[in-house]
């Protein structure tokens, strides 16, 4: 029953908007990302110019095998951090998961059992996290603020500050150094890929972006938001455990204070790749781009003749500046 | 005559498209109570906000002792005497009593120096005045809601309130604890302060009010002394609106019964032994005031609150439901009230949104496609007429009207037995509001039963094969389609003369 639109008002319509819109589609709506993404894309052209050695490819790939475990744990916190919560716990479990890894590597545990090991460590750790957090509505920050320090001191009155030595064939996992870079990288780009799928076309991805926009709506769509939530924290502790297994294999030894930091890394490539820390926004090709941008921070300034203790400020800058940016666009949106 | 603590002349206000007051004219003498009468939506709400300051009014004259005010705002407003008691007491739960009159009554500069032992003793002497017989050092969220009313009271006496504004102040009480108020408010009267009273309990206002003045659409429809009007003469001008829209006929041809409550109660959450039979193909309106637990009983159905006790039965089968995705099972959907913030998911596109609710179903495996969501959501969007951009536009960039269309078909791609719909036409425009309508008739003709609250009275009683009206979290009666907007309003409003009446 309802008349179709008197056209006049049509034709103006597409004369004045879609044209805009069709050339602005890809940008609009990923302003955070694109720009980002510029900003890495300068940063690298800069380099190209002004320090060459940097794209040597040894560095390169030890740079980016060093963080293949960031990249890991960035695809879960962004998730958890796009669900409206947090989870600052993920370096002590990070911490964890190596020496457990470490301990059943050294006592002769066959490779593929120390995998699964320590990747289910780490879901245990998600799951006591998101179990205070969806279950019993506590505030994330504070649980997993409990269980960072929890995590963290029982492991330094475990090993006293002590390293785990590995027997020799765990490094690179018996391969040379250069496959075993390449696999590492190669594994943390596909699992990183895989998330992003999952998160932009799997229905528990919608579910968790449903969930972090309005946690109330959802419910009242028929959403499962408690296990949403709690299935997130799992899955990021997953990933940690996965990450920590990534970490461990790099080096002849374990170092209990492994993952120290990490966590903030990660939440800061998640804020300057554009997830809002309002929950509900953001995208995981954004997080990678974000994550990029501040791990070349620190050759970079290496390449350039600058000294490394700016490294922490360039990188606080450039969070600020994202930050300033999204509550600039919040005002005038 | 004394002279006119407040008067307001000819004042309209305006959001948007909605025109709250078109002209209203209000005075209050000292030592006055004047009750402030009217449905849902009335305008009430609005005059009082325009006298506390919080709204500029459009044009007409506000004057507070003679004098003509023009830029009020809530701090002047407090400055010429005018306080304002709410339905919920608004105190600072985790300060004591002493803070929390120490905080309205000391001026509002950061760097001040707060003498607590003066404060200790004027809060002292304040509360004794109110008659409340409580440790003013006790945290406000220890303190049962009359004892905080009394707080509120006391904070307004201390701030030499000249006016003070009492909106519905005994929803939240027990009878004694209404008699206590009341015998309070009559204390007020006494000592010259001018008492606007907002109420639904026309007992209250027979007991209190010297005048009433009675609110409809927006307009003053006249001023009466208290004691030379009847009750039914008040209810009558409260809804003696015409209805003006044109609703789709209805045919009320009820054959089974999809959905029977037998004495369901939820009492954590205000739902007291309601019993109802729903058919298919039948639209009941739930009708009833604010607060009457209309609401309540919908997310007792939808599983939010389960029942406590009572049985539900869905196609005669006995059911429980304990959760949201229990009540989707047995084919319940739900839109809620109040769109903006729960009906839909602002951030999120409408195909998403519309395709929400079902996502399991129609993306086997887990895997969203494009494909599907955009082909169910052009499909929906076309049979309801919902004008969007595109399917991918986030909800936030459409109209009201059109944002509960998609919390519509939303609910209706689950392909529902039983809708309940809560306030779907509140706030959005009449074209948009005609059409709903329309397609609320048209769903019912298809054999779906929908349970539809509204406070708007025309509505019920125009959309209704049957109207259930609830007072205070049980079914007051259940009537015809056909019935009269009055017979309705004293259902919601309750018998007049009772305890009170004793007591004084």
């Amino acid at each position: 029953m309802t008349e179709p639109p008197p056209p006049s008002p049509t034709t103006t319509q597409e004369t004045e908007v879609s044209p805009t819109r069709s050339v602005l589609t890809p940008f609009h709506g990923y302003f955070r990302e694109w720009s980002v993404a510029v900003a890495l894309v300068s940063l690298l052209v800069v380099l190209r110019f002004a320090a060459p050695g940097f794209y040597q490819l040894q560095p390169l790939l030890s740079l980016l095998t060093r963080e293949s475990p960031t990249l890991v744990v960035t695809a879960g916190i962004a998730l958890v951090m796009i669900c409206r919560h947090v989870d600052i716990s993920v370096g002590s479990v990070f911490g964890v998961c190596s020496v457990v890894a470490g301990l059943l590597w050294s006592r002769h545990w066959p490779a593929p059992a120390v995998f699964v090991a320590t990747v289910t460590c780490g879901g245990l750790a998600g799951m006591i996290n998101g179990g205070l957090v969806a279950g019993l509505r506590l505030p994330s920050i504070v649980v997993t603020l409990a269980t960072m320090v929890t995590w963290r001191e029982g492991l330094r009155w475990v090993r006293q500050g002590e390293f785990v030595n590995l027997p020799e064939n765990a490094q690179w996992l018996g391969l040379a150094q250069f496959s075993g870079q390449l696999s590492l990288v190669a594994l943390s780009f596909l699992v990183f890929v895989v998330i992003y799928i999952a998160s932009e076309y799997m229905v528990g991805g919608r579910y968790i972006y449903a969930v972090g926009s309005d946690r109330e709506a959802a419910r009242l769509a028929g959403v499962p938001a408690s296990r949403v939530t709690f299935l997130t924290f799992v899955l990021l502790g997953v990933l940690t455990g996965l990450a920590a297994w990534m970490g461990v294999v790099q080096s002849p030894q374990v170092d209990p204070k492994a993952g120290a930091g990490l966590e903030l890394k990660a939440i800061a490539a998640a804020v300057v790749g554009g997830v809002a820390v309002s929950g509900g926004r953001g995208n995981l090709w954004g997080v990678f781009v974000g994550l990029l941008l501040l791990v070349c921070v620190n050759p970079a300034l290496t390449h350039l003749h600058i000294e490394a203790h700016w490294e922490k400020a360039i990188q606080g800058g450039v969070i600020l500046i994202a930050v300033l940016a999204d509550g600039w666009r919040g005002r005038f949106r | 005559m004394s002279e006119r603590l407040l008067e307001l002349q000819q004042v309209t206000k305006s959001f948007g498209a909605v025109r709250a007051l078109k002209g209203v004219s209000f005075d209050l003498l000292p030592g006055e109570v004047h009750a402030l009468l009217g449905e849902n939506g009335a305008g009430k709400s609005t005059l009082i906000k325009i006298i506390a300051g919080a709204h500029v009014p459009d044009s007409g004259i506000v004057a507070f002792h003679g004098e003509s005010v023009t830029d009020l705002t809530p701090s002047r407003a407090r400055a010429l005497g005018v306080a304002c008691i709410y339905q919920q007491p608004a105190l600072f739960p985790e300060l004591t009593v002493v803070e929390n009159i120490a905080l309205r009554l000391e001026s509002l500069r950061m760097f001040r120096w707060i003498r607590w032992g003066d404060r200790l003793v004027s809060a002292k002497r304040l509360l004794k005045q109110v008659g409340a017989n409580l440790d003013a050092t006790r945290r406000v969220s220890e303190l049962s809601m009359p004892q905080q009313q009394l707080v509120e009271i006391a904070c307004a006496l201390g701030v030499g309130a000249k006016v003070l504004i009492m909106d519905e102040p005994t929803s939240a009480l027990t009878r004694s604890e209404q008699t206590l108020l009341l015998g309070l408010v009559k204390d007020l009267r006494r000592r010259g302060i001018g008492v606007v009273y907002i109420s639904h309990r026309l007992e209250e206002i027979f007991e209190l009010a010297d005048r009433v003045t009675v609110l409809r659409d927006g307009e003053s429809v006249g001023t009466f002394r208290a004691s030379e009007v009847t009750e039914i003469q008040l209810i009558e001008r409260m809804v003696g609106r015409e209805v003006t829209q044109v609703y789709p006929t209805r045919d009320g041809s009820c054959a089974r019964a999809v959905l029977e409550l037998e004495s369901v109660s939820c009492g954590s959450s205000g739902v007291h032994d309601v019993s109802l039979v729903v058919h298919a193909g039948e639209v009941v309106g739930v009708s009833g005031l604010v607060g009457a637990g209309r609401t309540e009983l919908a997310r007792v159905l939808f599983g939010l609150t389960p029942a406590e006790s009572g049985s539900i039965r869905i196609d005669g089968e006995p059911v429980r439901i304990h959760s949201p995705q229990s009540a989707m099972k047995h084919g319940i959907g739900y839109v809620p009230e109040d769109r903006r913030r729960h009906g839909i998911i602002l951030e999120m596109s409408v195909a998403a949104n519309i395709t929400l609710a079902v996502h399991s179903r129609v993306f086997p495996g887990g895997w969203l496609r494009s494909s599907a969501e955009t082909l169910l959501a052009s499909q929906f969007i076309e049979d309801l007429g919902i004008k969007a951009e595109s399917p991918e536009a986030p909800g936030a960039t459409l109209s009201g009207g059109n944002q509960q269309k998609v919390s519509l078909a939303r609910w209706l791609a689950t392909q529902p037995k039983i809708l309940i719909l809560d306030e779907p036409t509140q706030g959005v425009d009449i074209g948009a509001k005609a059409e709903i309508h329309r397609i609320i008739r048209d769903l019912a003709r298809k054999g779906l039963a929908v349970i539809m609250i509204s406070s708007d009275l025309p509505e019920i009683l125009g959309m209704s094969d049957r109207i259930v009206v609830m007072r205070q979290g049980r079914v007051a009666g259940i009537l015809p389609g056909g019935a009269e907007a009055r017979t309705v309003m004293a259902m919601a409003v309750g018998p007049v003369g009772s305890i009170l009446r004793e007591n004084s």
